[in-house]
């Protein structure tokens, strides 16, 4: 087992690049003066986020995982969050299984 | 005597949370088991070693990245294009970690720098939804984020050293975990009109860039979009 030269400046790079975005977003907000207008956008952060990685898998995916998406979203209402997820999870392993 | 009983206290407390962590996390290490094998297995067709694979899921540390490497993966590879599409899969940290920023604003220097270190979407997640609730914890963080990252390794390895006899794990429902946690966190993040706009302006900018670009552009556009969406102005107060 080793490690090309190639590769490693490849996976340090990717590293490096990684790092820098995961430290950026913090370092600035805390050399600015947050005023409540952009204290609110960055509390849309989270949602904004999460819809951006889930609306293409809910939406443009197949028939199952749309409607595995609307199962869970309706389940997430009542349920706890691994009761809602499963709900998810077992309606798309049941839907696909049918050949959806 | 009373200083003794305080630091049980707390340690109590902060072991009470690590648990708490750990708890929150467990569906999140059932799902990623699955797509780190499969990372593994595919980097190691892809012709890296598996030592080289775990190397890179220690120092990355961001599967969707971490996959599109494996598609734009030449060799030797063009490690410059290849830093630089890690980059731009990973806009959206930039949001994250600005976002987590007032979370932790409370740990101590090093945890700081290691809770943004091992930042992936999920724990993230978990870390923000906390956050809104009750104080979010060093204890809490890590007891959430380690195991996460440990899971990471761990299945990038098997799946590297296992290779082509993980079969498919499709039929199972596996793959949509992660969507259906992140779903069910979206229901948590509502607040009114505002969110339904966010969402709104994330989803379509997310799908429309996902359809005409290849790559993960669409989870920067969506990410964008949402935020911009967040200044406009509905409600009265915010006109004046």
């Amino acid at each position: 087992m080793t490690i090309d030269p190639a590769t490693l400046a490849t996976i340090l790079a990717m590293a490096a690049a990684t790092l820098a975005a995961r430290l950026a977003g913090a370092f600035l907000v805390r050399r600015i003066t947050l005023g409540p207008k952009l204290e609110q956008a960055l509390n849309t952060v989270p949602p904004a986020v999460l819809m951006a990685v889930v609306a293409p898998t809910a939406l443009t995916t197949g028939p199952a995982e749309t409607a595995a998406c609307a199962v869970t979203a309706l389940a997430a209402l009542r349920l706890p969050m691994l009761a809602a997820a499963t709900a998810g999870v077992v309606t798309v392993a049941v839907l696909r299984a049918l050949g959806f | 005597m009373q200083t003794a009983r305080q630091t049980t206290d707390q340690t109590t407390r902060a072991g009470g949370d690590i648990v708490a962590g750990l708890k929150t996390i467990l569906p999140m290490l059932v799902a990623v088991a699955p797509i780190g094998l499969v990372f593994g297995a595919v980097a190691v067709g892809k012709g890296l070693s598996p030592l080289e694979a775990m190397a890179m899921s220690a120092l990355v540390f961001a599967g969707g990245s971490q996959f599109v490497a494996m598609d734009l993966w030449t060799d030797p590879p063009a490690w410059a294009a290849l830093g630089f599409a890690a980059l731009l899969v990973n806009l959206r940290l930039i949001l994250m970690s600005a976002s987590l920023e007032r979370a932790v604003a409370d740990f101590a220097p090093a945890q700081k720098l290691a809770a943004f270190a091992i930042m992936a979407d999920e724990n993230w997640a978990l870390a923000e939804a906390r956050s809104r609730r009750q104080k979010l914890t060093p204890a809490f963080y890590f007891g959430l984020s380690l195991p996460f990252y440990g899971m990471w390794l761990v299945s990038t390895a098997a799946g590297a050293l296992l290779g082509a006899v993980i079969g498919d794990t499709r039929p199972l429902g596996l793959d949509f975990a992660f969507p259906a946690v992140f779903i069910v966190l979206l229901m948590g993040f509502w607040k009114g009109r505002q969110t339904g706009l966010v969402l709104a302006a994330s989803a379509l900018a997310s799908i429309l860039v996902h359809a005409l670009l290849p790559g993960a552009w669409y989870i920067a556009a969506g990410a964008l979009a949402g935020l911009a969406a967040a200044f406009i102005p509905l409600s009265r107060e915010q006109v004046a």
